[in-house]
């Protein structure tokens, strides 16, 4: 990163010619550029989740033998903005009982919770650099800790909208997110054991080389395991059906967002698509060999790599934000005890029994 | 003093005062559940403090134990155990009086504290080039592997107790 902002740097002195740029210490930079990192995620993960909430109901609808949205442009194309135009338009309402501080900010913690783990990700590689906003050495015990802001966000705003539905959804929601990082940090547990760092860079880098180098396939059939707890833990984290219990509308009308509209409303509809799209994302950094090929060589020609690696990238993530939707219009709901029972008598044995079947494997080899 | 250690300067203040403004928040706050909220706000300052020390491990795992584990225990705690349909939980102060020696002797032992205390120096760039997750595993596993170990069994036996005590009782 430091190089690249340096470069960076260079590159606006030279074009411009405003030599007094040079006398203004690299930190103003480091702080200017924290800005225009923080903008292009922000843009990125709002047009994604635009985005994803028409696909979202495409895959539905095709999976239902219906044809989904298709009045807004061409096969509906055009539907999610249509819908963005009507969340900003709509009224901001806030109930007279509720706790209006609290209320407010309660959106903006949870949005800044899910944006704060896309910092941590690399992306990709330019000249054997990450191409990542921040490079971590703790990188995944990072991804860890923004978890408790997504928990305490959703506290707030179940308690601050004075209403039965949104306290119950949000307990459930915050008792089924700290339940199921269990069974998370273990299997980053066994991650961190076979990569030897936490740094997600490094992590990427060791799983070069073809699909048989990712880390899903290393110990077999170990890590396979350690992939599925990683992946249902996950999606019950970012309380996707079949664990959408703290929103399940048939007993909580909507769960702990039951009061919001408008803007507001839509911050907490985006930051569960981010959360798809970061799960996602690390899920291929970890599993699924990050930017790397298939291939153990390159398809394009050397300046092409990196927009290949991009390719790369971009397709498995999407590919596993398909495969969630996949399984939520697939899966019926499970109760709340069931799901209680899944994390705790059948992930985490499973994730523990991996954590020392590779621990040994390690040791002897 | 250079440009950047202005930068320096500014950040470091923004961060303590962040962290001693939520405290004051966590303390004077008349609602319980705002002190609660706003205790996440101390320790994202504490974090930071860690961070502005180069310790990236500890910053982390203090959000991890602290945000993560202790403030939603005590929220939960919160939340369950007071009249949770009320939403304007008071934070009443008792007995002011009887409380103010007691804080005044706590002040005066942490100034004096602060004061004795030979705080070490060490340049920032030395810092920078050492991860610390090595060390600390090293050291964990290695010179403090007895006290780890009777953590880890203590927790262990907390863990017991609390899944005992929560355990429906068996009907004679």
């Amino acid at each position: 990163m430091q190089e690249l902002i340096i470069w960076i740097q260079k590159f606006v002195i030279e074009t411009t010619g405003w030599g007094f740029l040079k006398t203004l210490p690299i930190e103003l930079w480091y702080i200017l550029f924290m800005f225009v990192f923080g903008g292009v995620v922000l843009g990125v993960v709002m047009f994604f989740a635009g985005v994803a909430s028409y696909a979202e109901r495409k895959v539905a609808g095709h999976i239902q033998s219906r044809m989904g949205p298709m009045r807004v442009g061409p096969h509906g194309l055009l539907q999610f903005m249509a819908d963005g135009i009507k969340l900003v338009m709509k009224e901001d309402l806030i109930p007279a009982k509720a706790d209006r501080f609290l209320f407010k900010a309660a959106p903006y913690v949870l949005f800044a919770g899910t944006l704060a783990l896309f910092a941590a990700i690399p992306y990709n590689q330019l000249f054997g650099k990450p191409l990542a906003i921040t490079n971590l050495n703790i990188g995944l015990l990072y991804v860890l800790a923004m978890s408790g802001f997504v928990v305490v966000s959703i506290l707030m705003a179940g308690w601050a909208s004075s209403n039965k539905w949104s306290l119950l959804g949000g307990m459930r929601s915050a008792a089924q997110i700290i339940s199921y990082e269990v069974p998370v940090a273990v299997s980053f547990l066994a991650i961190i054991m076979i990569a030897g760092t936490m740094n997600m860079f490094d992590i990427v880098s060791m799983q070069e080389g073809g699909i048989w180098n990712w880390l899903i396939f290393r110990y077999p059939p170990f890590t396979c395991f350690v992939f599925l707890v990683y992946y249902v833990a996950a999606m019950a984290e970012v309380n996707r059906t079949p664990f959408d219990i703290p929103e399940a509308e048939s007993e909580l009308v909507a769960g702990f967002h039951t009061e919001y509209s408008g803007m507001r409303f839509a911050f907490f509809f985006m930051s569960e698509y981010a959360n798809m799209l970061a799960v996602s994302a690390i899920a291929t950094v970890l599993f699924w060999g990050g930017w790397h090929s298939v291939l153990p060589f390159s398809i394009l020609p050397e300046p092409w790599v990196v927009l290949e690696g991009m390719g790369w990238f971009a397709g498995k993530t999407l590919f596993s934000v398909f495969l969630m939707m996949w399984l939520r219009w697939t899966l019926p709901r499970y109760r709340v005890d069931q799901l209680m029972k899944l994390c705790w008598k059948v992930l985490l044995p499973i994730a523990f029994a991996n954590v020392i079947a590779i621990g040994i494997w390690i040791a002897l080899t | 003093m250079s440009n950047s250690e202005i930068i320096y300067t500014v950040i470091f203040y923004v961060f303590g005062l962040l962290t001693i403004g939520s405290a004051c928040i966590v303390a004077f706050s008349r609602n319980i559940l705002h002190s609660a909220f706003a205790l996440l706000l101390t320790f994202f300052g504490v974090a930071g403090l860690y961070v502005f020390l180069q310790a990236d491990f500890l910053a982390a795992a203090q959000v991890v134990i602290y945000v993560g584990g202790i403030l939603v225990l005590i929220l939960f705690a919160v939340m369950l155990t007071n009249k949770i349909t009320d939403i304007h939980m008071s934070n009443p102060a008792t007995k002011p009086w009887l409380a103010a020696p007691l804080v005044l002797i706590v002040f005066a032992g942490l100034t004096w504290l602060i004061v004795k205390t030979d705080w070490a120096v060490v340049e920032t760039a030395k810092l920078i080039s050492e991860p610390t997750v090595e060390k600390i595993g090293y050291a964990i596993m290695g010179k403090y592997l007895l006290p780890f170990e009777l953590i880890s069994v203590l927790l262990l036996g907390a863990l017991l107790g609390a899944a005992y005590l929560a355990r429906p009782k068996k009907k004679d």
